[in-house]
């Protein structure tokens, strides 16, 4: 038989709401949406929740359950203690439009700006042929029901409104990454568009989007992460860190590394000479004013310029010519600590009220 | 007097698809491809369409695991599974056009899994007499829907690169509940409805709708349906001069889970079955083998030997009774646990932990062990799962022209596809059969609703009164004060159909139910909802009890005028199949407020689909005319070719020439 548990519900809207408590009879093998249902059915008929299949299937029910993310549909009551008040909010990322129901159009927003599945030229329909191993890795990320907790989690934009423009969250680095890895993708800049359209920079891989994932897809491990590193592989690469110590900047031949490898790199040449994210050394005048004004994580600071070879296409280099025992800093040698707050891509939270 | 102060929005579009699942999306982007401004209505969330339940996969004859598969093959197995109740041509073309519409989907960006040699997969399902269905994992129903979603996206962003915005010719409505279709005369003018979020209306001015509202399985206790399962697409068609057909047969699948409470419904996909699992009583029986039914005893093994053999050697061995169309199985576990060998939730117990390791359990159905683990802390690979029926689909829906998915009835520029549409399945539906219904389908509906509308002459007006109406209705729930809470009605409404409408009916029990939801109906018509417009959740039931309550009437209706048993409909009183029964339609129209019932022959299957077939197995179905009929043809087909080789030989034998004889028989073969 059932028994009365403690419940606190937000209800409100957009206006502002409150906690209200709810005393509510639960049964055995019972979930935290069974018992809103049972709310709307018995005391609180308008109490707004999302909810489709109950089966932890299309991602609809997302709540927040004592500050924690979930699928209200997969949060058996089983697991909280007898006694325990348990609290249910709706998710923080996302505006309230009454009680727990949120406006997640950020996250249709994003997946629209994230560019599509471009098929190859030269394959009629049912001559698609790829082995089971490739593909796998793009059908672990198609396992994404989109229940946003990925979103709702990630702290770049769960306090942070101002960085939702720049940023597009783990669900859109996932199908990026879902689209890099698919045999027969033919758009190669994947990478590149997740590094400079996406904000793929501002993650600082806390693997909390893994954390909540109903699908147990892990975000970072095998979708941000080989992203990053791949990115990192051709922006911070050893090889264009010495050029640029061996020759003095501006000494070099204009070439970028990043666009060099990927001519169909999506942003365009900044008259400066390229742009980067990175956070050291920026010389543009633009992006200074831009730093100054705070957050603006499209600014531009200079690209790592190219290493300089010789007729044969190597570097001009031997071990006995390195100046040091140790491997060189990976933020470049050429980058002191701390940094001039000027060349921090950083926002106070009060900052908008000092000006 | 409210309508002077209520705000509509207005839009104006060239097809407007209510649905955004399957069908919904396949028919925008189809209509979309044809040049039309579409917009596509979702009660729901973009991409939260209950297609994503499916499990299994979409069955197309592509023949890359076993090469004998063809568009014939896949045709036989639907009409045997339908029990030769569906439109042939429906069946015909949905098992032609199958596969092409699975290899277009992997243009829009779906990864199926593979098989060896790189094509896509296909895995066996009950009824499907080769491996047929092409999967992912068992969540193609997901697979399917993400992609339609992203290629929706895709053609949206290809606007905004040519028209500057994304919405310039595709838009999605989402959270936005159509409550009535609009007519000029009998053509479809418009759409009205709300949005959910802001309680706010709209209104869609449209030459051409097309519904792909999916089923009606809301109306039952248990039930594996969303809260979107209204039968909002019936009601529509019903009240705007459509006609449905076929509404007694419910599918009630075999397997949905009966255990924890919370999760009563949920299905238990049926590649349990095919990968290895055997159902079993609560005396550890495997009790299928003593449910195989006359007709299908060629195809089924007889000993637990042959059956498990089957699995690693399909081309020698029967399959296992497990593998039965899902009326056969779902009848089976309801007399077992009516015979008092069931578990104590009320099911049966189904067994993978030994048949296969874990590890493979959890690479083959992980979709499966991460809900059961998820939702009720049960290990599959570690215990057996406790099942029973429940809810499922719809075989019934709006008749449909099945060329065109055109609306039967008087209403004109009205389309449907999929779950709502009726006809295809016949009296019973084949696992794998509706994914790939609602990809043909789909596509056919958008595609004819854009000819229809570069056809007319000139648009049909949405007349005012007719919106006021709306609005008036619409807005009646909220000003009430003193009518019953919408979720009390619909648990009575529920309550009426599982009990006495359910997957075993009789004669008394249809008439009683008749009688509840004229009294049903009585009490939604003063049905009150608490709260205001936005986001509120107890008026949008409010709104939806209406269709609910005259769809559940038509199957009442039918189910009692159908005396016999057949596919999703079982007579107690009437247990057998009746071959008489099988040359007639039930069309449901609405005359004023009330569901009249209809008798109405179907259309006769074409010779050469019948010859596809052995005259012993349509022994089982036709009547002795019809099987008179049959013989008579193929006797003349005997004659004819018999007298074109004797004209040869005797041509041949004229020249004088051996060589003739040869040619002859040549002909012959």
């Amino acid at each position: 038989m059932g028994t009365k548990r403690q419940f606190r519900i937000w209800r409100g809207d957009a206006d502002g709401g409150d906690l209200q408590d709810y005393t509510v009879e639960v049964n055995e093998g019972e979930v935290v949406l069974d018992v809103i249902h049972r709310l709307q059915a018995t005391e609180a008929p308008d109490l707004a929740c999302r909810w489709n299949c109950k089966a932890g299937k299309c991602g609809s029910c997302s709540m927040e359950i004592n500050g924690m993310p979930k699928l209200g549909c997969m949060a058996r009551m089983s697991t909280f203690e007898e006694n325990e008040t348990i609290t249910v909010t709706p998710l923080r990322t996302f505006p309230v439009i009454r009680d727990l129901v949120t406006d997640v159009s950020f996250n249709y927003e994003k997946a629209r700006e994230t560019p599509a599945f471009a098929p190859p030229a030269d394959l009629a329909p049912g001559d698609y042929r790829m082995q089971q191993v490739d593909v796998e890795r793009s059908q672990e990320f198609r396992k994404c029901i989109e229940c946003f907790l990925c979103q709702t989690v990630c702290h770049v934009i769960r306090d942070h409104d101002e960085n939702k423009p720049a940023f597009s969250g783990p669900r859109y680095f996932i199908r990026a990454a879902e689209l890099d890895m698919h045999p027969l993708d033919a758009k190669s800049d994947r990478k590149e568009y997740a590094q400079s359209e996406q904000g793929l920079g501002f993650c600082n891989i806390t693997k909390c989007c893994t954390e909540v994932c109903p699908e147990h897809i892990k975000i970072t491990d095998n979708g941000i992460i080989p992203m990053k590193e791949r990115v990192v592989d051709r922006r911070y690469d050893p090889l264009v860190w010495l050029g640029s110590k061996i020759f003095r900047r501006g000494q070099v031949p204009q070439t970028f590394v990043t666009s060099e490898h990927s001519p169909g790199a999506v942003r365009s040449h900044a008259p400066s000479g390229g742009t980067h994210s990175h956070a050291g050394g920026s010389h543009d005048v633009k992006s200074e004013t831009q730093a100054q004004q705070g957050v603006n994580w499209h600014r531009e600071v200079p690209k790592p310029t190219a290493p300089a070879v010789d007729a044969s296409g190597r570097l001009p280099l031997t071990e006995l010519t390195f100046d040091r025992a140790a491997a060189p800093s990976p933020f470049g040698d050429d980058v002191t600590f701390p940094l001039p707050p000027e060349h921090l891509n950083f926002a106070h939270p009060e900052q908008d009220e000092k000006h | 007097m409210t309508t002077t102060t209520t705000r509509i929005e207005r839009h104006h579009y060239d097809v407007v698809v209510i649905g955004a699942g399957g069908a919904g999306l396949r028919a925008a982007i189809e209509a979309r491809l044809a040049g039309k401004k579409t917009a596509i209505i979702s009660k729901s969330l973009f991409g939260k369409a209950h297609t994503v339940m499916a499990e299994g996969g979409a069955a197309a004859a592509m023949g890359n695991v076993n090469s004998r598969d063809n568009w014939q093959v896949h045709f036989r197995d639907t009409m045997r599974g339908g029990k030769f109740l569906n439109n042939f041509r429906m069946a015909e073309l949905h098992a032609k056009e199958a596969p092409q519409r699975i290899w277009e989907l992997e243009t829009y960006g779906a990864l199926f899994d593979r098989t060896k040699d790189g094509k896509i997969s296909q895995r066996n399902f009950g009824g499907h007499e080769y491996p047929r269905l092409a999967h992912v994992g068992d969540r193609t129903g997901l697979e399917l829907i993400r992609t339609l979603q992203q290629k929706i996206v895709s053609m949206q962003q290809e606007d905004k690169r040519t028209h500057g915005s994304y919405d310039a010719r595709i838009r999605v409505f989402d959270e936005t509940t159509i409550t009535e279709l609009l007519l000029d005369g009998d053509r479809v003018a418009g759409a009205f409805g709300y949005y959910r979020e802001s309680g706010e209306f709209i209104l869609f001015e449209a030459p051409a709708v097309v519904l792909a509202t999916g089923g009606v399985g809301r109306s039952y206790k248990v039930t594996s349906n969303s809260w979107e399962y209204t039968g909002d697409g019936h009601a529509l068609a019903l009240r705007a001069g459509a006609t449905l057909i076929n509404m007694e047969f419910l599918q009630f699948h075999p397997t949905g889970m009966v255990w924890p409470p919370s999760v009563k419904g949920i299905l238990v996909t049926e590649s349990v079955r095919g990968d290895g699992g055997i159902l079993k009583n609560s005396e550890g029986k495997r009790f299928m083998f003593d449910y195989v039914p006359d007709v299908f005893r060629k195809q089924y093994a007889e000993t637990e030997e042959e059956a498990d053999r089957w699995y690693t050697d399909p081309d020698n061995n029967r399959r296992p009774p497990e593998l039965l169309p899902r009326d056969e199985v779902a009848r089976a576990i309801n007399s077992e646990v009516k015979a008092g060998r069931g578990t104590p939730a009320g099911g049966v117990f189904l067994d993978i932990a030994s048949r296969l390791p874990a590890e493979e359990i959890r690479r083959r159905l992980p979709s499966m062990h991460h809900q059961f683990k998820g939702l009720a802390d049960v290990d599959i690979t570690k215990e057996p799962m406790e099942v029973g029926p429940t809810c499922h689909y719809v075989m019934g829906g709006i008749e449909v022209d099945p060329d065109s998915s055109a609306a039967y009835g008087s209403v004109r520029g009205l389309f449907a596809a999929g779950e709502v549409s009726g006809g295809m399945h016949g009296s019973n539906r084949l696992g794998g059969n509706s994914l790939s219904d609602l990809l043909v389908f789909g596509k056919r509906a958008g595609g004819h609703a854009s000819t229809y509308v570069d056809q007319l002459a000139a648009r049909p007006r949405v007349a005012v009164s007719t919106v006021e109406t709306a609005v008036e209705t619409a807005l009646a729930p909220l000003q009430r004060d003193t009518g019953e809470n919408p979720y009390t009605l619909q648990q009575d409404l529920q309550a009426v159909m599982g009990d006495l409408v359910g997957i075993i009916r009789r004669e008394n029990e249809l008439e009683d139910a008749l009688g509840r939801l004229a009294e049903l109906r009585e009490r939604v018509a003063k049905v009150s909802a608490a709260g205001g417009r936005r986001y509120n959740p107890g008026w949008h039931l409010a709104l939806d009890l209406r269709n609910m309550l005259v769809v559940s009437e038509c199957t009442a209706k039918a189910a009692l005028e159908r005396r016999e048993s057949r596919g999703g409909h079982t007579r107690e009183d009437f247990p057998t199949m009746d071959p008489q029964w099988r040359r007639i339609n039930l069309v449901c129209s609405l005359e004023g407020d009330t569901v009249r019932l209809d008798r109405k022959p179907l259309p006769k299957i074409r010779t050469e689909l019948l010859n596809l077939f052995d005259r012993a197995e349509l022994a089982k179905y036709l009547t002795d005319e019809e099987l008179a009929e049959f013989d008579a043809l193929a006797a003349a087909d005997a004659a004819a070719t018999e007298a074109a080789a004797a004209a040869a030989t005797a041509a041949a034998t004229a020249a004088g020439a051996d060589t003739g004889a040869g040619a002859a028989e040549k002909e012959n073969r």
